[in-house]
């Protein structure tokens, strides 16, 4: 285990994630903002909760790269391509698993059941998190595979 | 063979009741924030579909003369002499009561609802109808009908028998059907008799979900316990209303349909929750409406707010801005529930259409349209909602001032208008006004700190170009009315918000001569008013006999509001719910049903009544920048 390499290639990665996911919310692919949802966890202020979830997706980011590099000492080898199939693996269970139990775990999200009481909170994702637009899959995706294929490029094995 | 003869008169005789298609202001309206079942008179649930709004129905009778195509659950005594439906009392329960030669009986039907409380500690289903007939006096024999259809009539359901019920396959969603009788299944679906006596009850579960296992909800105690909670869920639901003025039942009833209406999930309100009920009987206007329209905002947070439902309205202005983000800055006139773009407009070839009104179309084509009045309207919705606020967060700052710089580059376009006509774009009197609304709304939200960061120049001056634009083309000197487009000659009952809007006095000249204008070239007779002159013409459209009481009382004269308020009470069903429009000839309703437009009109004109009579400001006075409004009290 390169832990050095871990350590800045998984920042960087984890930095474009972030960049990318903005990216393709700016560009009006999604509506969904994972550091928001996951900042307001935490607190329901608007502005706060983005810089929180900044930090944390930044967090769990790096804690996720881990898993890859280690994916990739146990293959022994790395590269773009198997970076990037394992970023899509990691999509699929964002979007089908994660996104599935969110409003379960998530004290400020609805669920699809919520109701006839409305208090201010998020909506739910949806199946694939389609209820944040249809091309949501698509950015997580993209997203996603682009984190795998950075640190299948840039991390260096520890032989 | 005496049964089966005794049998085949008892559905003949419910066949008679079931062939006269409903009117539809016979139908009652049930719901749980995230979907609307309609319920005839006859006991007959004609229109369900789950699990939200905009779903195919399981039961679409509503949109054919052949109830069996569409689909439909009927529950009711064989020989029926009179029937009377009412809510319970601030709820949104119904009890349809079936008055019978040898007895009566009481329906219930109800979607149950509970607390988010109760529901963490108690297994419910995702979604049910319950309903339940209790026999009150002497003797009655109950005939049960369920012939459920999918796919919006087009494909037959299997129902399958179970030691728990009957359980049917749909999609991916299983319905499941318990009862306290046996059902027999046939050919179209299940249908049970049954003979009770005084305090014999019937109940029946209806459940939809998605997920396995699903929950099998008990009856007996557990559904009459549903039934109270739910009751009393909605009864303190409606006490959360700070209403003191005139009119307070239809004023309760409106706030209890716009709920139902409201999809509580994301926080949308949904326009109607029916498709195609026909604005013309036998023609081709009918529309889906099940969708969210952005042209309801500012009146629908005037609702709200004005009865203190700030949940409910935090909730929309949230929705509002956040779930259209997507489109921002351009804004569409409407977007599904969650904020998608409404589906592409089709026309479904195998349902016939309510009383023949053909065609059945799901979907909205006006989803391509123009429609500049929206900005004004998300804008002023905000605006009203930011008196109980002290500041926006940024992003919701930023997604404003966009909508107000897209406002400011494009409100001299000529667009479809909040009419949606499929004709062509104009240069729309009231697409103007609501993007001077918008700007000054702005304007007046950068004022209080608020927002921060509008480009107040920018703002100011196109602001007062439009204004400069309606006040010198948009009034019509041979007319002496403000017109419905630049330079035009038609009128429209939209003229009548520019006061409410605060771009003009209600008493001042040129709004006191357009409201007589617009009464004499629109009026439909008794009070009511049509939307615009059309040949033929269709209904009288509820809102704008709600929009001229309004501005009644904006120009002091309470007198006349009041008596124009009551006369339009009268076209509501017996349960104070409205439809979009009123055939002036009959009196029936027309169009989609039940209506959250006109359900806030009514609203948006009783509190008007009310701060008037209170001698209070405008509510444009409080939002607004540059507006024009009359001194508390002021006379015609």
């Amino acid at each position: 285990m390169n832990w050095d390499s871990w350590l800045i290639w998984g920042f960087a990665a984890t930095i474009v994630l972030t960049t990318i996911s903005s990216a393709t919310q700016g560009l009006g692919l999604t509506r969904m903002n994972l550091p928001y949802m996951l900042g307001t966890i935490f607190t329901p202020d608007r502005d706060k909760a983005k810089l929180y979830g900044f930090l944390i997706h930044l967090l769990i980011g790096w804690v996720f790269s881990l898993i890859y590099v280690l994916i990739f000492q146990q293959l022994g080898a790395a590269g773009w391509w198997r970076g990037a199939l394992i970023g899509v693996i990691h999509a699929l269970f964002v979007l089908v698993v994660a996104m599935a139990l969110l409003p379960g775990l998530h004290p400020r999200m609805a669920s699809e059941q919520h109701g006839p009481e409305a208090q201010n909170m998020l909506e739910p994702p949806g199946f694939l998190a389609l209820h944040y637009g249809v091309q949501t899959p698509l950015a997580i995706l993209i997203s996603h595979s682009v984190f795998g294929a950075i640190l299948g490029i840039f991390y260096h094995l520890k032989h | 063979m005496a049964s089966l003869r005794r049998l085949a008169i008892i559905y003949s005789v419910v066949l008679s009741h079931l062939d006269q298609a409903p009117k539809i202001q016979d139908y009652g309206a049930i719901g749980d924030c995230r979907t609307v079942a309609l319920i005839s008179r006859y006991g007959s649930i004609d229109w369900l579909c789950w699990p939200s709004f905009d779903c195919p129905p399981i039961f679409a009778a509503l949109l054919d003369h052949d109830k069996e195509k569409g689909g439909y659950w009927v529950i009711a005594p064989v020989e029926v002499h009179k029937f009377e439906h009412a809510y319970v009392r601030n709820s949104n329960v119904l009890e349809t009561r079936f008055i019978c030669s040898s007895g009566s009986a009481t329906l219930t039907d109800l979607m149950p609802v509970a607390s988010e409380a109760f529901k963490r500690h108690n297994l419910i289903p995702d979604h049910e109808l319950l309903r339940q007939i209790k026999c009150t006096v002497g003797q009655v024999e109950i005939e049960v009908r369920f012939c459920p259809r999918s796919n919006y009539g087009s494909t037959p359901v299997n129902i399958r028998s179970n030691p728990w019920g009957w359980r049917m396959d749909v999609g991916r969603g299983i319905y499941t059907l318990r009862g306290s009788i046996p059902l027999f299944i046939d050919d179209s679906g299940a249908r049970a008799t049954a003979s009770l006596k005084q305090g014999d009850v019937l109940q029946f579960s209806l459940t939809y979900s998605e997920e396995s296992p699903t929950v099998l909800p008990a009856l007996g105690e557990r559904a009459r316990n549903a039934i109270e909670r739910s009751i009393a869920w909605w009864q303190q639901w409606a006490n959360i209303s700070n209403y003191k003025g005139p009119y307070r039942e239809a004023v309760t009833r409106s706030a209890l349909a716009l709920k139902m209406l409201a999809y509580a999930p994301s926080g949308a309100v949904v326009a109607a929750a029916t498709t195609s009920l026909p604005e013309r009987i036998g023609d081709t206007l009918n529309w889906d409406y099940r969708y969210c329209w952005l042209r309801d905002a500012s009146l629908t947070i005037r609702a709200l707010v004005g009865l203190g439902f700030m949940d409910e309205a935090e909730s929309f202005v949230s929705w509002l801005l956040q779930a259209t983000r997507l489109t921002q800055p351009e804004l569409r006139i409407l977007y599904s529930v969650f904020g998608r773009i409404a589906p592409v407009e089709r026309e479904l070839k195998n349902l016939s259409g309510y009383c023949d009104s053909s065609p059945v179309r799901i979907g909205n084509g006006a989803r391509d349209q123009l429609q500049l009045d929206v900005y004004g309207e998300v804008i002023d919705a905000s605006a009203q909602y930011a008196q109980h606020i002290s500041r926006f967060d940024r992003s919701t700052q930023k997604v404003l001032i966009g909508l107000g710089n897209y406002v400011a580059r494009n409100w001299d376009r000529p667009d479809e208008g909040i009419w949606e006509p499929r004709s062509g774009r104009r240069n729309n009197t009231y697409s103007r006004l609501l993007c001077w609304t918008a700007l000054d709304r702005l304007l007046a939200l950068d004022e209080k700190a608020v927002i921060s960061g509008a480009p107040r120049e920018l703002f100011r001056r196109e602001r007062d170009r439009i204004r400069r634009q309606i006040e010198t083309r948009a009034w019509n000197q041979e007319l002496e009315s403000y017109v419905s487009t630049l330079d035009g000659d038609d009128l429209d009952a939209s003229l009548l918000r520019i006061p409410w809007y605060g771009f003009e006095d209600a008493c001042c000249p040129r709004m006191q001569s357009t409201y007589r204008a617009v009464r004499k070239h629109l009026g439909a007779g008794d009070d009511l008013l049509f939307r615009y002159r059309r040949e033929p013409s269709e209904g009288a459209f509820g809102i704008c006999g709600f929009w001229a009481v309004e501005h009644l009382a904006l120009s002091g004269n309470l007198q006349e509001a009041h008596r124009e308020f009551d006369q339009l009470l009268k076209y509501g069903n017996g349960l104070g719910l409205f439809a979009e429009e009123i055939d002036p000839r009959t009196g029936d309703a027309l169009g989609n049903f039940p209506q959250a437009f006109t359900h806030v009109g009514l609203i948006s004109a009783a509190l008007t009544l009310a701060e008037k009579e209170r001698g209070q400001e405008h509510p444009a006075a409080k939002t607004g920048s540059d507006v024009k409004s009359s001194s508390p009290g002021a006379a015609a």
